[in-house]
């Protein structure tokens, strides 16, 4: 569980960390989709540049990235090799048999989507690595504003949202307390063939759900008693403020959009 | 089952940001059937070290020697089952592990585990439930049914169950009203009496501690800052309230006398031992019955 990266955060003090999450939470959106205009050499190497900025400016060690991609790995390398044995034909074929064509196009297309892979899961790490669930949870909030024009429950759909958020450390010493409380009792966990592992899952996740229901009515008394009411507006304890930092984070940003936009190949 | 703990260290999350020194450098001896208990404040280490002996932690340092067991940090996992069956842990709110859909399944579960039949386990599981102190009407029940502490009995009964020769209790009596809290540590008395078990136990509260234990050991910010029998630990009221411990209650009462000028040969520690010393210097005019 420890080896888990992906989706915890790092207590560190450095710029990323303190940039507004609505200015991260944009910024990795928007990312996303200048990740998926670079479709050549030189436009890779701007935004491989602007990825590793953005992670020596995080000062958290390369290491967990690479630890964050870990888990994805097997993944990658399914889209990697589905792209590379049966993309469209194009340029030099070097093998051909029945309907697997690997040509040049998709050699350097499935190195690219590799890529992309790769720079994707990265700046996501960075996003949760650098922010608090709850702080990510308030951003999301904030962003999604506007859909209360169209009668969306915004503020119930970001207290459930925190909430969730707020119980997945809780839950995970539960689990981690449950499991050694099992393990006290002679279960392997992760031992053994599939349906040994599958029904060593049931001591685990039995008392789990339990305590979970058991919380989950504990809380709703809890927040009833103190006047707590759905769809009432309700003012904020955190609230967030766009700094200069975000100002230029964006206009970095920027830049290395358009630089991406003058060097792709059209 | 001698217990030593030779410069045990701990630390969470080595080699991360986020490592934290949770045991540090800790050394002590149990004889065969030993009674210890464990005190200390809130995050004090206490946890981390009964986890260790067996082995749910490995330590970081040092080594761990729990009968013919010896876990160090190289130690692999498959070793440690055996380990696992003679050191019976009780966690705090054991309530929680139950899982299955009768009594006598979920006691049963351990001796399962660990290879005994389904008859003979059964078998076990009432026998259990006799001696946790609850009757064989219970077998048959849900254990999602039954009231708080006889939940906490029946998860007990499934940790006895695995006939350890160790029973490790991470505060046993939290949450239990005090004739439950009695009964529950009357009930391991017996066991360490009766059957010669060596018992660990966390515990907050100092009246069990100097009613039961025959070693005490005081840890304070991951380190071992005392171990010694009670009358020692207990020995120094200014010592205790710097390591934020309280006197047992008697003690306490003992002490108020003493300031208004009461003198005691021994401090007493014990309610009993209280009684006797009072009772000893009372005028026996009039045939004085206690």
């Amino acid at each position: 569980m420890s080896n888990f990266i992906f989706g915890r955060y790092l207590p560190l003090n450095s710029i990323v960390h303190r940039l507004d999450p609505r200015a991260k939470l944009l910024l990795s959106f928007c990312y996303i989709v200048l990740v998926f205009m670079a479709n050549n050499p030189a436009s890779y190497l701007i935004i491989i540049a602007f990825t590793l900025g953005s992670i020596l400016a995080s000062k958290i060690s390369l290491g967990f990235f690479l630890k964050g991609i870990r888990p994805l790995i097997w993944l990658i390398v399914f889209t990697v090799v589905l792209q590379l044995l049966f993309s469209p034909a194009g340029g030099h074929v070097y093998f051909h048999w029945a309907f697997v064509n690997i040509t040049q196009f998709g050699l350097v297309n499935s190195g690219y989507i590799f890529i992309r892979f790769l720079l994707i899961i990265m700046m996501s790490t960075l996003l949760t690595l650098s922010t608090q669930p709850l702080d990510i949870a308030t951003g999301l909030a904030s962003l999604m504003k506007p859909l209360r024009w169209v009668r969306v429950p915004v503020d119930t759909l970001a207290m459930m949202l925190s909430i969730a958020l707020r119980f997945v450390p809780t839950l995970m010493d539960e689990a981690n307390k449950i499991m050694n409380a099992q393990r006290a009792r002679g279960v392997d966990f992760g031992e053994g063939g599939l349906l040994k592992q599958a029904k060593s899952l049931i001591p685990l996740m039995v008392p789990l759900f339990m305590s979970a229901f058991n919380r989950a009515e504990d809380l709703s008394t809890a927040m009833e008693a103190r006047g707590y009411q759905d769809s009432e507006h309700r003012s904020q304890y955190r609230i967030l403020t766009w700094q200069r930092r975000d100002t230029i984070t964006w206009i970095i940003f920027v830049v290395a959009f358009a630089a991406i936009l003058a060097t792709r190949r059209w | 089952m001698a217990i030593s703990f030779e410069h045990v260290s701990y630390t969470y999350q080595a080699g991360t940001p986020m490592a934290t020194s949770a045991v540090s450098d800790v050394s002590f001896t149990v004889p065969d059937h030993g009674y210890l208990a464990i005190i200390g404040h809130t995050g004090s280490g206490k946890s981390t070290l009964i986890q260790q002996l067996n082995a749910l932690l490995k330590p970081t340092a040092g080594e761990i020697t729990v009968d013919d067991f010896t876990v160090t940090p190289k130690t692999t996992n498959a070793a440690l089952k055996l380990l696992r069956r003679h050191v019976g842990m009780v966690f705090q709110f054991p309530e929680n592990q139950l899982f299955e859909e009768t009594v006598r399944q979920d006691i049963a579960f351990g001796p399962k585990n660990f290879g005994m039949g389904e008859t003979d386990a059964n078998k076990l599981a009432d026998a259990m439930l006799q001696t946790v102190g609850l009757d064989s009407s219970y077998a048959e029940r849900s254990p999602f049914e039954l009231s708080g502490g006889q939940m906490r009995r029946v998860a007990i009964a499934g940790v006895l169950a695995m006939r350890p020769k160790v029973l490790v209790l991470d505060e046993p009596t939290a949450g239990l009203d005090p004739q439950g809290r009695q009964e529950m540590m009357t009930l391991f008395e017996r066991l360490h009496r009766e059957q010669g078990l060596a018992i660990v136990l966390v515990t907050h509260q100092m009246d069990d501690v100097v009613q039961y234990a025959e070693q005490v050991a005081v840890m304070r910010e991951g380190k071992l800052v005392k171990f010694g029998t009670p009358t020692e630990v207990f020995s120094s009221e200014s010592w205790l309230r710097e390591n934020q411990l309280d006197m047992p209650q008697a003690a306490q009462v003992a002490q108020r006398l003493a300031n208004r000028g009461l003198t005691w040969d021994a401090l007493p520690l014990t309610a009993d031992q209280l009684a006797d010393q009072l009772a000893a210097r009372w005028p026996r005019e009039g045939g004085a019955h206690v």
